[in-house]
């Protein structure tokens, strides 16, 4: 392991783990004189060793043995009891399907609108917004660092009278909806909960998530406005604020995906994501928040990756890790706290831009490792998606990979079926260990937040994804159609996204900035102002500010004058 | 007499914050010998014209994921044009349909590196175009 105060780095993988280190029995002894060995002489192995795609080794074979301290009643349990390693339900998807919940946005609401409506038609059973670029960094899309990005990698929101579109004939009381967005997620949320007004439906029965994981941010994805102690009080808010207002809607989807597309191995996808769980659960209870209250509208989101079994472990070791923690270290009383949530998304890094169809496949194999793993929800990515967003031809096939995997393959008949086989427990158990190893060294850091501005997980990382990429350099690992199996095929017909968006919505902007009363606008504003130098929650006044068709930009620019912005320092 | 290290600008503009390849290609290059600075996120192109004169670069490698290419590329290289910036080689690696890239090569990009590009042939094209130090 390395000292994280030093610029060295080094991921935490035992070279060699304990249980490989285990006695053969007598009957294994002799299989390995009499048939192995004679096999070994004739035709030696492939390779010299076996790896995870995440470099974790892997044995020629798992036998009991390597689960000598392992007990079935305490670390496997059963379903929808701790510690949860066979999944949080009793009867998981024999009793109700994953939620096949497909990520879209592109363009102006009117044209996310019409692909929601679209997808619904065909069977989905979740929406799931992406926004774009200016919206994620709270700029208007008429703002002069929004040129060139309105509406290209999502869909550009920057006011209610945006949303109001956007969910336009669909009934948010009926369905649940996610939304990717995370510096000015309590804005987003509160536009979101003024349609619903509008709409009649109930808050206290509507339902949904909001990414607002911010701590990922600075970790990973890099869409962040505000420092870490304003932004982290914007997400107690909101945590608060859905507590007494919306207790069915996930206030946050605690995310590894982006940690793992940004190139970390699967156990330091786990472990930053679970210990920027427990960093939320610790300033919620510093808020005075009761941790049986808030932590049940807690969500998580997880990468599933190519490594099948890696993946299924990483899942499974997820829910033993949340469970053990919340009673523990916070003595959780209410089985919602202690059950982790999750969604999932095959790995975009994955794709590859070669050879797209592969990707069909490769989606499908990443999908079905999340199914056997026990998630909630499920996006599949499309084929064309290493190019461009998907067209509605690549993401109807991205959606039907689901419905394969739910009503063909046999999967969902049992719980966990994986459950009991000697590699994978034993797997799970090593990752399990190798993630509580970095847990408890960010501990020793102060928390995350201490730990990513010393830039300790953002190292660990650049590490990661940089040995990855010799990898493939070197061929160590094969990418099929891009370092190996190389063809040539015609390009694809992709979605493009032109700038007549641009122009829509700054025309839009322009209209509403004249019909609304600026007085009321302004009085929002200034209310928000003052609230931001006080400790009240800021949602009622965000809230607000959104109904009175204060945009998007001008609330954050209110929070940007008292909370600043921040400026990384950039790790190569 | 020695060498002169071969001097690159990485950057990273627009919006967008996935820096992934852009810190894989810093590293990959410095790793090959090259004096490699790295602008971090979200510069405007003025940013990183400035940056390029003030490194007095002889490369320059954008990353950009977004869809913005269209937009920031041949902004940048009006700017470097009127600073008088006309000797750098710019170089543009990320998602780009392989429709921009004409249009791209015609506004003064010297070459656009797709995904699954390996790093050696990144520090290849470089050190043939930048003969002098190779």
């Amino acid at each position: 392991m390395s000292d994280p105060s030093k610029g060295g780095s080094q991921t935490i993988v035992p070279a060699e783990p304990a249980s490989h280190r285990r006695e053969s029995s007598t009957k294994e002894k002799a299989w390995e004189e009499q048939t192995l060995a004679p096999t070994l002489e004739r035709s030696p192995e492939r390779q010299s060793g076996f790896t995870t795609i995440s470099n974790y080794p892997v044995r020629r074979l798992y036998t009991p043995t390597n689960l000598a301290d392992w007990s079935p009643e305490r670390d496997l349990g059963y379903p929808g009891e701790p510690p949860y390693t066979r999944g949080i339900h009793s009867t998981m998807h024999r009793g109700r399907l994953w939620t096949m919940r497909q990520f879209a946005g592109f363009g102006a609401a009117e044209d996310t609108n019409q692909r929601f409506r679209y997808l619904l038609a065909q069977g989905q059973t979740g929406l799931s917004t992406a926004f774009d670029l200016p919206t994620l960094m709270g700029y208007d899309s008429d703002h002069p660092l929004s040129e060139g990005e309105v509406g290209k990698c999502g869909v550009a929101i920057s006011s209610l009278a945006d949303m109001e579109v956007l969910f336009d004939q669909i009934p948010l009381a009926d369905v649940t909806t996610s939304m990717t967005i995370n510096s000015p997620a309590a804005i987003i949320w509160a536009m979101y909960l003024a349609v619903a007004e509008k709409q009649g439906a109930d808050w206290k029965k509507i339902s949904g998530t909001l990414q607002n994981d911010i701590l990922k941010e600075y970790i990973a994805q890099k869409e962040y406005i505000y420092p870490p102690e304003p932004s982290m009080r914007l997400v107690i808010d909101t945590f608060e604020f859905g507590v007494k207002n919306t207790p069915k809607f996930n206030t946050i989807s605690i995310s590894g995906y982006h940690i793992r597309e940004a190139g970390s191995t699967a156990s330091q996808e786990l472990a930053f994501t679970l210990r920027d769980g427990l960093e939320y659960v610790e300033w919620g209870m510093r808020r005075g928040l009761d941790v049986d209250e808030f932590v049940p509208q807690l969500s998580f989101f997880f990468n599933a990756h190519s490594d099948f079994f890696e993946e299924i472990a990483k899942y499974r070791a997820a829910r033993r890790i949340w469970n053990k923690a919340m009673v523990e270290r916070y003595k959780a009383k209410n089985p919602r706290t202690w059950a982790l949530r999750f969604h999932t998304q095959t790995a975009g890094c994955s794709l590859t831009a070669q050879q797209p169809y592969n990707n069909v496949v490769r989606t499908a194999l990443q999908a079905l490792a999340a199914v056997l793993g026990g998630t909630q929800s499920l996006h599949t990515n499309s084929l064309d998606e290493a190019w461009a967003l998907p067209t509605e031809f690549a993401a109807t096939i991205a959606l039907r990979t689901q419905q394969i995997i739910a009503h063909e393959t046999g999967v969902t008949n049992t719980v966990d079926p994986l459950g009991g086989s000697y590699f994978v427990e034993t797997l799970t158990n090593e990752i399990e260990r190798g993630a509580w190893d970095y847990i408890e060294k960010i501990d020793a850091l102060g928390g995350m937040v201490a730990a990513i501005e010393r830039g300790y997980p953002q190292r660990e990382i650049a590490e990661a994804s940089y040995r990855y990429q010799v990898a493939l350099d070197k061929k160590e690992k094969i990418m099929v159609g891009v370092n190996d199996y190389v063809s040539q095929e015609k390009p694809l017909d992709t979605l493009q996204i032109d700038e007549t968006v641009a122009h829509r919505q700054a025309e839009r902007l322009r209209k509403l900035r004249a019909d609304r009363s600026s007085d009321e606008v302004a009085r929002r504003l200034a209310a928000l102002r003052k609230a931001t130098k006080s400790k009240d929650n800021l949602m009622p006044y965000i809230f607000e500010a959104v109904k009175s068709y204060a945009t998007l930009g001008e609330i954050c620019d209110a929070m940007r004058e008292t909370f600043g912005t921040y400026e990384e320092v950039a790790i190569t | 007499m020695p060498d002169k290290k071969i001097r690159v600008l990485i950057a990273k503009p627009g919006l967008d914050g996935h820096d992934r390849g852009a810190k894989v290609i810093a590293r990959a290059l410095r790793d090959a010998g090259m004096e490699v600075i790295y602008t971090g996120l979200r510069q405007t192109p003025e940013m990183i014209a400035t940056a390029a004169i003030q490194e007095d670069v002889d490369v320059i490698g954008l990353s950009i994921l977004s869809g913005a290419h269209n937009t920031i590329c041949p902004q940048l290289m009006k700017l470097l044009h009127d600073k008088g910036m006309t000797e750098v080689i710019v170089l543009l690696g990320g998602i780009i349909p392989e429709a921009d890239v004409a249009e791209l090569k015609k506004a003064g990009i010297a070459e656009i590196f797709l995904p699954g590009t390996s790093t050696q042939d990144i520090v290849d094209f470089i050190h043939k175009r930048v003969p002098q130090t190779s």
